[in-house]
Formats: structure tokens, sequence, C-alpha cells
């Protein structure tokens, strides 16, 4: 089909405009009339973004309270805009920008909620596979069992603080988090996030069970990862096996 | 599990607020619309619930990442997500914005404003042709609430939206909450634009809440945040667009400051009476315009 080359005017027009948009200190595109109205635009698309990330980050936002949320996630949006319009994936590098706040040094422990939040958001997303019970590995002839490895549902994740980041996290699900703010251990946690239904699971995990989820999650087989629980603690590997079997993660075996 | 609208019967978008209550009571509503980019991860609530709603609703999905008034080609990465919503939820209606949102690998997450010119014309309408093909299905094009003019512009929008669903065969969604919007931001006939709308390419309607600012030049914005109830011009306006139409199903959206559900269903039953108002209204002789005045 035959088409005048004309010169592309709107990608010009399309590149101002965005420009402006992500920094207000842009002039407005020239061949615009009413410049009040284009900062509509510029406040749309802030807003937006900020509570996009305020849905992502529910106690973050709780933590640090609207207003110091609002500029730190106004700030991280101009800097990182979402790379889709699926704003569900929107926010993965959040945590790390956390930390790098200079006015986060009194909120330590800040990051490491969000990342927990993310790991939240992204087992809520995740696809849904039925859990296998401990049944099945039962069923693994014994001579097999050493060698066997265990496949984690896609919702599972492992992450390791030095704060008490599941038992703030638990703290804002109630109704009166203050009340159990108060009574925070005074150690660093692990936690597993895992959704084998609907609902989201965030479990803590002391050290050894955590090295021993971690260590399946990798791909060891059982007989590797066993030496991890031998001799540490009352629960024994049968014990630690079957409280992974009951949070649903375990999706199946590999032989 | 139905896949058809009554015309007669308004829908209201979903919101995860209302779910369990809907599930529970299956309140006696028409429809649902959702965003398809709400429902772009692989499993979870999301699906779990707006599958059980597909089973007693009819369902729109209505796009608003596709930046089809965007300069770049689209992202052929969310033409298939959307499509394998389309496949998986058997929607009645389809629609998106003639708007862009993404422009350089990034997304801006707002509708924003497209020149009306001879080059974004045979752009929008490449991309309109280009998702009906990739969607195999008649997607409805909304008229979008703008709060800047290009001075480049050298077609009004109706006109402009009139050669799109000719050149391309699409169907048009017509908001008329943006209607009222777009005219009084720029001081044009909000009446004048319904009666020249090609309302025979008109599919679905959609009526929404918006805000009230002030432009310190030209007086009065109006912005379009879905928070609040329809206000009575604009209802007026939907009755005006009803009295050239016949019954066209009808959405209210209502997506921030979201409101109790019974207030929200409130909205749907009064876009059903002024419906059936209207169309009964246009059936009868004594107002009918197509009754000559000479019979009397």
């Amino acid at each position: 089909m035959y088409r005048p080359m004309c010169r592309p005017m709107w990608r010009e027009t399309q590149h101002q405009f965005a420009a402006a948009l992500r920094d207000p200190g842009a002039a407005v595109p020239t061949d615009i009339s009413a410049p009040y109205g284009f900062g509509v635009y510029r406040n749309n698309v802030a807003v937006g973004l900020i509570d996009a990330l305020a849905d992502t980050f529910p106690v973050v936002h709780a933590l640090v309270g609207k207003d110091f949320f609002s500029a730190m996630a106004r700030i991280y949006s101009r800097l990182f805009l979402p790379s889709s319009p699926v704003l569900l994936n929107y926010g993965a590098d959040f945590p790390d920008f956390i930390a790098t706040q200079e006015e986060t040094r009194a909120t330590p422990y800040l990051a490491d909620v969000a990342r927990l939040e993310w790991a939240w958001n992204r087992a809520y997303h995740a696809a849904d596979i039925a859990p296998i019970t401990i049944d099945e590995l039962a069923a693994v002839p014994r001579q097999a069992v050493e060698n066997t490895g265990f496949q984690f549902h896609p919702s599972t994740a492992l992450l390791t603080s030095p704060w008490p980041i599941v038992s703030i996290w638990q703290a804002h699900q109630e109704s009166d988090p203050e009340r159990l703010l108060g009574k925070l251990p005074e150690h660093g946690q692990a936690a597993m996030i895992v959704r084998p239904q609907l609902n989201v699971l965030v479990r803590a995990l002391d050290p050894v069970a955590y090295d021993f989820v971690r260590a399946l999650s990798e791909g060891e087989r059982l007989g590797q990862a066993s030496a991890l629980v031998l001799d540490k603690g009352s629960l024994g590997l049968s014990g630690h096996l079957g409280a992974l079997f009951e949070t649903g993660a375990i999706i199946g075996l590999t032989k | 599990m139905t896949n058809s609208i009554d015309p007669e019967q308004a829908g209201v978008g979903l919101k995860a607020a209302h779910t369990c209550e809907i599930l529970e009571t299956k309140p006696p509503i028409g429809w649902f619309e959702v965003h398809p980019e709400n429902f772009m991860g692989d499993g979870g609530p999301p699906h779990a619930y707006l599958s059980k709603i597909r089973q007693d609703y009819p369902l729109s999905l209505h796009g608003v990442g596709l930046s089809i008034g965007g300069s770049e080609p689209l992202s052929i990465d969310h033409l298939d997500r959307f499509k394998v919503l389309i496949d998986r939820y058997q929607p009645a209606l389809v629609s998106e914005h003639l708007a862009w949102s993404s422009h350089r690998a990034a997304f801006f997450n707002d509708l924003l404003a497209v020149p009306y010119t001879e080059e974004t014309l045979d752009l929008v309408c490449d991309h309109m042709d280009q998702v009906q093909n990739h969607f195999k299905c008649r997607v409805l094009l909304e008229n979008p609430s703008t709060y800047v003019a290009f001075e480049n512009s050298t077609f009004d929008e109706v006109t402009y939206i009139t050669e799109i669903a000719k050149r391309t065969g699409c169907g048009l969604l017509l908001d008329v909450n943006n209607v009222y919007i777009s005219c009084s931001n720029h001081q044009t006939d909000a009446i004048g634009y319904i009666d020249r709308f090609p309302v025979h390419a008109v599919e679905q309607i959609h009526l929404a809440g918006h805000d009230e600012s002030i432009d310190p030049e030209n007086g009065r914005l109006l912005i379009d945040s879905h928070d609040r109830p329809v206000i009575d011009r604009v209802w007026d306006l939907y009755g005006h667009t009803l009295a050239r139409t016949r019954a066209i199903p009808t959405l209210i959206e209502w997506d921030n400051n979201i409101p109790p559900w019974p207030d929200l269903l409130a909205e749907a039953t009064h876009a059903n009476a002024i419906m059936s108002n209207t169309l009964n209204a246009s059936k009868s002789p004594h107002v009918s315009p197509h009754v000559s005045p000479h019979v009397a």
C-alpha cells in the first residue's frame, strides 16, 4: 500500500510527553494546550504507581506511615517505571531500593519486611498445583529414600533476616499490631512462604529447619540434606519432614 | 454458564472487596467487567474467584495496557497474555482505550492523550486491526477522558473515532462520563458530541463518577476518578444517549474509594431505570420522534 513518507511527528511528541511525565521539572511539550491539564497526567502516573506499591507492600506502608511511604515510593517509581502493564509484577526491586535509602537507617528491618511482602505477592499469584502428602514419601522403597529429591510448589520462598520479620509481619495481620509489636522476639527469623491452596502461609522456621528446607529446595537429595538435622534439636528427621509436608510445599518427588 | 449480556441489565466493575459477598448472595446484576491486567498472574485467588464469578455471570474484559495510541509497535507478549484470558474466560465483550500508556519499555499506568492527526489515525487503525486479528474477535474502542489537547490535531474526536470504526470494523465503547469530562475540559458541547457519535457501532456504555479541580487559567477541570457516584448531569447525558439508540449494555465503573456493595448495586439499578424509562418513552407515540406531528 502506498503511503507518503511523513515525518513521524507523533513519535517525537510522545517522547517529549513521556519525558515530561517522568520529570516534574521538564517542560510540557510545546504543542500541547492547557499545561495545567498536563499536571493531571503527571499526578495520575505518580499516584497510581504509589498506590500500586502500597497494595503490594501494606506492612511496609503501615510501619513507616503514609507520608514516608509515599515519598519513598514516589522516588522509586520515578527511577524505575514498570516494564509491563502487569502491575502485579511491579516492585521486585523495591526492597533493595528501601535498603539503600538514607532515611530508612532508623528502621533497618524495613527492607527485609519488604522482601517478605514481595515473596507473599509472588506466592499469591503463583501457579496452582496440588501438594502431595507424606504418604508418597512413605511409599518410596527403603533403598531409594536416600536418593529422593523434593519438588517444591512454585509459590515457595525462603528468606532469612537478622530481624524478627515474621513476627513483625504477623503483628500487622491483627487488628491491633501495636500490642504484638511490643513483644517481638529479640533474634532474627527465617521465613517460609508458600500457597498450597488459596491462602498464603507465612511460617517462621528455626535455623536448623531453614537449612534443611533450603538444601532440599536447592535440589539436594534427602540423604544429603538429612545430615543437616541429625543430632540437632529434638525434632529429628521425621519431625522436620512432617512439618515440611504439613505446609503443603511439596508437589512431587524426584528419583 | 451464560455468555450473552442482556442489554437492559447493567453491570459493574468487579472489585476484590465485593467478590465474596457476590458469590454468597448472587445479587441480581447483569454482568461484570474486569481489567485483564489484574488477572495476568499464573494462578491464585484472583483466578479462583473470577472463575466462580464467571460461572454465574457474563463477563467483559476491559484492557488498560495495550497502548493502542502509542507510536511504537504493540507488545506481542501483552497481546498473548490478553488472548490467554479471552480463551479462558470467554468474555461477552472485549475492549480497550483510545490512549497510550507505554513508551520505550516503560509503562506509565495511565490512559494518556493522543493527537488526532492523519498520522496517528493510520497508526491506531493498524493497531486495532492487529488486536482484532490477534484476539480473533471484535474489540471495542473507548473514547478517552482528556486533560490536554494537541495543537496539531486535525480531527475532532468524534470524526476521528468514526473513521477508526469505519476503517477497522471495530466496535465502540461510549464512556458517557468521559464525554462529559472531556467536553467540559475543552469547553465543547457534550450533547453535540453524543448527537454526532456513530451510535450504530456502540456496543457498550460506561458510566462513572468524577472529581472536580480548578485550572487557574480555564476554570473548572474535571478528572476521571471513578471514586464516587455518577452525577445527575451524566445520568441525563446517558438518557439523552439512549434516546438515540437501542438498549446497550451499560456498566458502572467505581475503582477508588470503593463503596459497600449495595451502594454500587444501586447505581446499576438506577441505570436500569433510566434505560427502561427511555426505551418505553421512545416506544410511546406521544414522544416518539418517528411519529409525524401532522397525525395529531
